[in-house]
Parts: C-alpha cells; sequence; structure tokens
C-alpha cells in the first residue's frame, strides 16, 4: 500500500506527467481556439497524426528539429484551413467534415510514410529532442528532474498556453474570436468578418494540433508509428469540455489527466499481476466519459457553435 | 477577398440529387489518381487493376459482397443516427459488442437449430450494440454529455475489453497461441451463398435490414418522428413528437445494427472473434450512409461500392506497388467530396454583385 503512495513522491512521475501532458495540452488549445470561434473541429484526431508524420518525417529526410515542428505547424494550417473552407464559407456540417477530415489526414499521412519507406518493417528512428536543464534550477533536488529536465518542446508547449491565454484575454483578435462564437451577428455589426476570424481560428488551432502530434515523435518518442494518436485526439475535445473553453484550465485539465495516467502506468507495474493491462489502458477513456459527465452540469457551450453563419440571414 | 452567399434553393432539382453523389466519387478518383501518379504509377491501370480485383471474377464479386456486409450494416446504423441529428460515431465499438455477443452466447452456451441459432445471434448482437450506445444515449438525453466524444471514446474501450477477453478468459485453447475467441457453433455459422466462396448469409439479412430501415423511415410513425427530430427538434417537441422517446428508439436501431455487423462478421466470415476483426468498419459505415445521402437502400450501393475500393485496392497494390492506404485515402475523400456536392444541391451560390443584396 505504501508503494503505492510513494509513486507520487517521486520526480520520475511528475516528469512523466509533463511529458504526457504536452500532446493533450497542445491540442486542446487547439480544439479550444476552433470552439470559441464556433467551430467544432472533430479533424483533430487526423490532424495530430499527419502532424506527427509531417514532423517526423522531415527531420528524417535531413532537417532539423525545429524545421520539424515548423512543417507540422504549416501542415495543421493547410487542413484547418480546409476544414475552415467546409464549415465556415460553405457552411456544411461540422460533425462529418471533421470525421472526413480525420479520415483524410491519417490515411493520407500513412500513405505518404508507405511511399518514402516503402519496405520498412522496423520503424525508422531520428535522433529526437534532448532534455535541456535550465541552469541553477534543473540543479534542485526533487524539483530539478522533476520539472526544470525537459526537452526544448516541453516548454514551447507550456509557453504555447501563455501564448493562448494572451491570445484570448488581451488582443484584438482574440475577443473577435469569442464574439464569433457566441454572437456573430454583433461581430458583423461592428465591421468585422465573421468568416475571416473563424478561419482564423480554425488556421491557427488546427496548427496547434499538428505541433502537438509532433511532440510524440520528435519529443516523446523518435519514431513514427501507425495508429500512435491513439485517441488522444478524442481525450482533448473531451478534455475542452472540462476546462470550459479556458486556455489556462486546459492546462490544468491536460496535468490532472496526465498525472492520472502517469500514475496508472506505474501502479500497472505493481499490481500488474493482478490487474490484467487493458483495464489500465482502459483507465484514459473512461475518465474522459466521466470527466465529461461531471462537467456536464455547468458546462455552457459557445452560444454559437455548430451554428454556420451565413450573411444576410437573420436567426 | 471574393464575396458571396449561399442561398437555399426553394427546390433541389430531382435530377441533381441523384446525380450529385456520382459526381462526388468521380471527383474523389480524379483526386486520388494524383497520389497514384506521385507514387510513380500509371493512374488508368491501377485503376483497371482495382476494378479487376474488385469485379473480375467470381471469386473477387464474392469477396467484395462479402466485405460489403458489415459496412451496410454500419452504414445503415450511421443512416438512422444522422437523420436524428445523434451523432452516434461508435459503430465500431458496437460491432464488437454484437461479436462478443456472438461468442458468448454462440460457441455453446446455447445449442437451437440453425434455422432459430441464426436469428436468435442476430437478436442478441443487435441487444448488444444497442445496449452499448444506451447509457450514452441516457448520459446525452439526461445531462447533455455530448454523443460524438463519448461514441468515440468507447470504442477505445471496447477493443480493450476484446483484447483483454480473447487473451485471458475468453481464450480459445486450441488456437494455438492466436488471441481468438471459441468457434461459433455449426448451427450458428452463415451458410454460404455462393459455393466456393467467402460470401455468406449476412450479405442477404443486410439487403433485407436496408428495406426494413427503409420502411420504418418512410411508412411508419416512428420514421416520421426520426425525420421531424432531425430536421428541428424544438419544432418537433411543440407539435408534440415525444424527442426522449424518439431517440432513444434512433439509438437502439443505430446500436442494432452496428452490432449485427459484429455476427455477420464472427458468424459468417471468420467463424470466431479476433482481435481484428473490423478494419474500421464502424467509421467506413459513415462514409457509406453520407454517400448514400442517409437513404437506406442508397446504403447498399454506396457499401457495395467502398467494398470494392478496399477489395480492389488489395490487388491495385501488389500489381502498382501503390500503397493500399490508397483505398484510404479515396474513402475519404469522397466523404469531403459528397459534403461539397450536398452544398451545391442545396444552396445557390450567389456571387455579391450578381443579385442585388438585401
Amino acid at each position: 500500500m505504501i508503494d503505492f503512495i510513494e509513486i507520487i513522491f517521486t520526480a520520475g512521475f511528475w516528469a512523466a506527467t509533463i511529458r504526457i501532458a504536452c500532446p493533450l495540452i497542445l491540442a486542446t488549445l487547439g480544439e479550444v481556439l476552433c470552439e470559441r470561434a464556433g467551430v467544432l473541429n472533430l479533424g483533430i484526431e487526423g490532424i495530430m497524426s499527419i502532424g506527427a508524420m509531417v514532423g517526423w518525417m522531415t527531420v528524417f529526410l535531413g532537417a532539423d528539429l525545429y524545421t520539424g515542428i515548423l512543417a507540422a505547424l504549416i501542415i495543421g494550417g493547410i487542413f484547418g484551413l480546409l476544414h475552415a473552407v467546409f464549415t465556415v464559407y460553405l457552411g456544411a456540417s461540422q460533425h462529418v467534415t471533421g470525421i472526413g477530415i480525420t479520415m483524410l489526414a491519417s490515411s493520407l499521412g500513412f500513405f505518404c510514410f508507405k511511399l518514402i519507406l516503402p519496405a520498412s518493417t522496423t520503424p525508422p528512428k531520428i535522433k529526437p529532442f534532448q532534455p535541456f536543464d535550465i541552469p541553477f534550477l534543473s540543479d534542485l533536488p526533487f524539483f530539478g528532474p522533476a520539472f526544470f529536465q525537459h526537452t526544448p518542446f516541453t516548454y514551447i508547449a507550456i509557453l504555447a498556453v501563455v501564448f493562448a491565454f494572451w491570445l484570448m484575454n488581451s488582443t484584438p483578435l482574440g475577443l473577435s474570436i469569442k464574439m464569433a462564437g457566441e454572437n456573430p451577428m454583433a461581430l458583423e455589426a461592428q465591421g468585422i468578418d465573421v468568416f475571416l476570424v473563424r478561419t482564423i481560428a480554425v488556421v491557427l488551432g488546427s496548427a496547434f494540433m499538428a505541433v502537438g502530434g509532433a511532440y510524440l515523435t520528435l519529443s516523446a518518442f523518435d519514431a513514427f508509428y501507425f495508429g500512435m494518436i491513439n485517441g488522444r485526439g478524442w481525450i482533448a475535445i473531451a478534455l475542452v469540455i472540462f476546462a470550459s473553453w479556458k486556455p489556462e484550465r486546459a492546462l490544468i485539465g491536460a496535468l490532472l489527466f496526465a498525472g492520472l495516467d502517469a500514475y496508472q502506468v506505474r501502479a500497472q507495474q505493481l499490481a500488474g499481476a493482478v490487474i490484467p493491462y487493458q483495464f489500465f489502458l482502459m483507465l484514459p477513456f473512461l475518465l474522459s466519459i466521466f470527466a465529461m459527465v461531471i462537467a456536464a452540469k455547468r458546462t455552457k457551450y459557445p452560444k454559437a457553435l455548430l451554428i454556420p453563419f451565413r450573411r444576410g440571414e437573420r436567426h | 477577398m471574393l464575396k458571396f452567399r449561399l442561398e437555399e434553393r426553394a427546390k433541389s432539382p430531382y435530377w441533381l440529387i441523384i446525380v450529385s453523389p456520382f459526381i462526388a466519387i468521380i471527383v474523389a478518383i480524379i483526386l486520388a489518381g494524383i497520389l497514384i501518379i506521385l507514387a510513380g504509377a500509371n493512374p488508368f491501370n491501377s485503376y483497371y487493376h482495382l476494378i479487376i480485383g474488385a469485379f473480375g471474377s467470381k471469386n473477387s464479386v464474392a469477396e467484395t459482397l462479402a466485405r460489403a456486409t458489415p459496412i451496410i450494416l454500419t452504414g445503415l446504423a450511421a443512416s438512422i443516427a444522422f437523420r436524428a441529428k445523434f451523432w452516434n460515431i461508435g459503430a465500431e465499438g458496437q460491432l464488437y459488442f454484437g461479436a462478443l455477443a456472438t461468442t458468448f452466447f454462440g460457441t455453446g452456451l446455447v445449442v437451437l437449430p440453425s434455422t432459430l441459432m441464426i436469428p436468435f445471434l442476430f437478436i442478441m448482437g443487435a441487444l448488444a450494440g444497442g445496449l452499448l450506445l444506451l447509457p450514452l444515449v441516457l448520459l446525452k438525453l439526461y445531462y447533455k454529455v455530448d454523443e460524438v466524444v463519448t461514441t468515440l471514446l468507447l470504442n477505445f474501450v471496447v477493443v480493450l475489453l476484446v483484447s483483454y477477453l480473447l487473451e485471458g478468459p475468453w481464450k480459445d485453447p486450441m488456437s494455438l497461441g492466436w488471441p481468438q475467441g471459441k468457434s461459433v457453433i455449426d448451427e450458428g455459422v452463415l451458410p454460404q451463398v455462393l459455393s466456393k466462396t467467402r460470401l455468406h448469409l449476412g450479405f442477404i439479412i443486410s439487403i433485407f435490414l436496408a428495406f426494413s430501415i427503409w420502411f420504418v423511415l418512410k411508412k411508419t410513425v416512428i420514421g416520421y418522428r426520426i425525420k421531424s427530430v432531425g430536421l428541428n427538434s424544438a419544432a418537433a417537441s411543440h407539435a408534440g413528437i415525444p424527442i426522449f422517446k424518439t431517440v432513444l428508439v434512433v439509438a437502439i436501431l443505430s446500436g442494432g445494427m452496428a452490432g449485427m455487423a459484429g455476427v455477420t462478421e464472427t458468424a459468417g466470415l471468420k467463424g470466431y472473434l479476433t482481435l481484428d476483426l473490423s478494419p474500421g468498419f464502424g467509421y467506413a459505415g459513415i462514409a457509406v450512409a453520407m454517400l448514400a445521402n442517409l437513404n437506406p437502400i442508397g446504403v447498399i450501393f454506396s457499401g457495395i461500392f467502398l467494398a470494392s475500393i478496399y477489395v480492389g485496392a488489395d490487388s491495385m497494390s501488389r500489381a502498382m506497388n501503390v500503397p493500399t492506404y490508397l483505398a484510404d485515402v479515396i474513402v475519404a475523400l469522397t466523404v469531403l467530396c459528397v459534403l461539397l456536392s450536398l452544398i451545391f444541391v442545396h444552396y445557390k451560390i450567389l456571387f455579391f454583385g450578381t443579385k442585388k443584396d438585401d
């Protein structure tokens, strides 16, 4: 019993929590941006997948790691633009478009991967981001290895939260995005192009998602596997609801979630003989459903979420 | 920036509704052709191999129709649900639940003569699929918990449950270490309908079910209610249509169809449950339903179309060295092209200046 409590007092547990949280943080921020503007983006799972592939492939073909992140960012933005053309400009069903984007992005990623590396049975590896010790802080006992010996990509992910928070709360664009999701008519009345605001939000948000996917191949692991996203995108959508569409709460939600995930991996090693591993693997998904049920009572969806805006139409 | 707006057509021309899915397919195939060129192959040759692979012989036709069977059923599952704007994306999990029910009841627990055993397994599979969806529907109706996310997440849970059962308590001791379930007893196995092929009774049953669902949707009160709830649930509620009951029926029917897809695969194609029973049939169902414009009879044809892409892509891949993932790309492109075509069917695109605004 003591062993189960001791887990949370190890630096390794906290370091793992942050590592697991990073892709979820980026993806959740991306979805927050889209949904605050009134656009559900179910393309998230596929966009993360192709971001992971493109980021990895860019580095594998000789570019440096930061170019890999940039490549993921761009491919995410492109798929975001596709989603925006369908859902914002043409007003197509956000649900079906998103599922279609997920199918297209992931299958296209797999297709290109097989095209470039046809015969690889064992996935080739790259040299991923290495831990970067923050001077002085990394020397602290416990806190050093837990929080200040991460890869640069990890610090980028944390900075992304600060960026998203600043964007949403302190910039005219952030205000416009929020209005586009709450009351697009009022935004249009101010002479601001609702289509454009929504498109910017979806493109930016999708870029975040793809970078979240790239974290897996460039920092957490060193190779690209088929199906490596494994539902992280869907979990991020649940986290958005849990986080009430707020960037700072997305950070807390992702950390909480990742903490439980890191805990179960360690508890699994202690209890693995008694409880089959599949039940531990189910936990993140069951937890996400549970989190949505808890959040349901206070859930206040952006009012214009899922409603296509049409010029010259009054609701 | 190009300014335009969409104006809803008062009535969409009938020919446009019929023609639009075909145009969508053609556009998808042309776009995928660009990828084939990128892969260094000749697209015409590749598509020739794809068609031959899907329809070139009695055996390949049988294989295509056998593959279409579960896709038609998951397509029906999506059609029913999407009509009521209930976004059940969990057909994959419901399919596996149906397969679990088939394994539970069909491997010796219940022994009935074939004429009773097969319907019994289908009913159990449908119940299992419906039951899996039930708690999520109730969460949606009582707590407004978004069903898209919960149905998606539950897919992963169910696959892990199947993995546990097949590696643990339900593992067939005769399987030489492979994680697979016990074989369905002879009385429960769906008989071949075309000798020396893998085409089984499940295909006929899926067509029968498509017609039954068509009848329910078009000719019964329930079908009318489902349509009203999907078009405008607030108005439907004012008109005295019981929303709660209708959504519940939709979910049970939808989950049931997907559950039966698990039955056809377990008792028909394979004879036992495996972890790779469905290579994404649940998600393919969404594409099938969209392509058929949510029409149950259309689902039969779009299901066969999608199956032919999957089956044909295998032989195209062998002959032309194009990755089989092209099939998934074609399916995804089809979904998006169909969405696009639906916009053109229902709306006129007016560019600013072409008509005086307000």
